[in-house]
């Protein structure tokens, strides 16, 4: 058939099988395809057009044709030819334009590291995942088990070491000690005086804050001695604190401002010793949830600010993304927090994936430890994968495995042989760890090697 | 957000949403199906900004700290 002849020469010329059953699907002969332009080509049969030039080049009047000859004989043209990655290509660049190298010698140079990257190149079939989780595991064996730190100079919390780094793993909702560090604008970063008043904005205060809360069981009251001072550091005037409290009104009681004495008189409306303690919880509260907020945003509880590479940057301890980015004053392209849930949240999964690479070298590097970044880029990837942040473990990665004996194999073992063999799983045996259990080769390195014979010019329909 | 947008975040890299013939040339590419692609969803903050599709394909140019730069491609999912 006229069919399998297109293919058989076009194989024989030396393209891909697909692509040529591909053009021969297409009704085309060889004759045809001659008369096509790359475009041409690329448009009828839906290939890329690098593929398309590929075929015609390899088809064209002069068949055995070289490599069409090199146009551009610039360093930079050469180097943007080679199959290396672009940190490469850089680097190239920047070594060999300072260096006076004959064409020749260039050339060799390029030649020698497009082979040495192709030798280091990780090879197919090799197992990565066991090689990142030892490369993690076993600097994770020296780092101290509970360290509780300071972030640099500034007395905020933060945990660190082994305990941070099972959480990021974990893809826990929210780290245990949260922390946003909140660069500013060009207007706030070199001015003092704006920076704190930026941090006050940001600061959750809370009616224990300003003044003293004393109940009074006798009278049946609790006032709140407002300290003036606190009143004016945090920008707050008496009228904006009594009227605060006074919307919020989620208790029964009444409220009266005593402006003569500087305070603020709360009584419940019922006679009740537990209302009025009652009453009292919710006054002193500093929890996001129950409390009363006066100013500042939800679950920032202290900002510290500091003074670094020239600028004012503000650190908090408690994080929300989302709020502090929407603040006038705020460099919303270089805030940061530590809760990589909220950071999936605002900026999408993409910036997890950064956010988690860059908690997790920073966590390593702190105790001094050197892991290569690839690791945690393959752990940061399979977290990712899938849109949403899972966690490594049976809840996430380790739990979604298709094998049952692998899931068995890892934590509750019970569980899945017994869902197995209720539901009738079947095991396809493709993965390492179901192999070894059953004692077959694993499907690694030469164990993943199979011969596979394809006659030569016959096409199987 | 405040003035510019998500996108121009440090830790966001480019977000393209591919024409229907890259998206073929890149699945001839891998030999891979849409399915087989890393994910990412309809609601994703950096989707939603490009106005992706479900089903389309977004192209993301990360800045690698050892390749320089680094191509991934994720496809969009109903969710």
């Amino acid at each position: 058939m006229a069919k399998h002849d297109t293919i058989r020469a076009l194989v024989k010329r030396g393209v891909s099988e697909e692509l040529a059953e591909r053009v021969a699907d297409a009704g085309l002969t060889l004759g045809a395809l001659k008369a096509l332009t790359p475009s041409e080509l690329a448009e009828r049969i839906s290939i890329s057009a690098e593929e398309a030039e590929e075929i015609l080049a390899l088809v064209g009047s002069k068949p055995k044709r070289e490599v069409t000859p090199e146009e551009d004989t610039s360093l930079e043209a050469k180097v943007a030819r080679l199959k290396v990655p672009q940190s490469v290509k850089d680097e190239l660049i920047a070594k060999l334009s300072k260096l006076d190298l004959s064409k020749r010698q260039i050339d060799k140079v390029l030649k020698r590291v497009e082979e040495e990257y192709e030798r280091v190149r990780i090879d197919p079939c090799e197992a990565v995942g066991i090689v990142a989780a030892q490369s993690i595991g076993e600097p994770g064996t020296q780092m101290t088990m509970r360290t509780f730190h300071y972030a640099g100079v500034a007395e905020i919390y933060v945990t660190l070491g082994l305990p941070r780094i099972i959480e990021i793993v974990d893809a826990r909702k929210t780290p245990s000690t949260p922390m946003m560090v909140i660069k500013l604008d060009e207007e706030h970063r070199h001015d003092k005086q704006k920076a704190h008043a930026l941090a006050t904005k940001i600061e959750a205060t809370y009616p224990s804050h300003l003044g003293d809360i004393i109940t009074l069981p006798d009278e049946m009251m609790i006032r709140i001695d407002v300290d003036d001072r606190a009143l004016e550091r945090r920008g707050i005037s008496m009228e904006d604190l009594f009227q605060k409290i006074q919307d919020h009104g989620k208790f029964n009681a009444d409220l009266e401002l005593d402006e003569e004495n500087r305070s603020i008189i709360i009584r419940p409306k019922e006679y009740s010793y537990r209302e009025l303690l009652q009453l009292r919880e919710r006054l002193t509260s500093t929890n996001p949830s129950s409390g009363i907020l006066i100013s500042g945003i939800k679950g920032i509880t202290r900002v510290v600010i500091r003074h670094e590479d020239g600028e004012y940057t503000l650190y908090t301890e408690g994080s929300a993304l989302k709020e502090v980015l929407e603040l006038d004053g705020v460099d919303a392209t270089r805030t940061t927090t530590n809760n990589i849930n909220e950071i999936e949240n605002v900026l999408g999964i993409e910036a997890a994936r950064n956010a988690i690479i860059t908690e997790m070298v920073n966590t390593l590097s702190e105790q001094g430890l050197n892991v290569d970044i690839r690791h945690l880029m393959l752990v940061a990837d399979m977290m990712t994968v899938d849109g949403e942040v899972k966690q490594i473990g049976r809840h996430g990665v380790a739990g979604e495995k298709a094998s049952v004996l692998s899931r068995a194999a890892f934590e509750v073992t019970v569980n899945h042989l017994l869902d197995a063999s209720l539901y009738g799983y079947v095991d396809e045996l493709r993965g390492v760890t179901e192999n070894v259990i059953v004692g077959q080769p694993i499907r690694l390195g030469t164990g993943d090697v199979e011969l596979v014979a394809k006659p030569y010019g016959k096409v199987v329909e | 957000m405040k003035g510019g947008t998500l996108l121009d975040h440090e830790l966001v890299p480019k977000h393209e949403v591919l024409t229907e013939e890259e998206e073929k040339a890149v699945l001839r590419k891998y030999k891979v199906s849409k399915r087989q692609l890393p994910k990412i969803k309809y609601s994703d903050p950096i989707a939603r900004e490009i106005g992706a599709e479900v089903g389309q394909i977004i192209k993301i140019t990360r800045d690698s700290k050892t390749a320089g730069k680094s191509i991934a491609y994720r496809v969009v999912i109903d969710q």
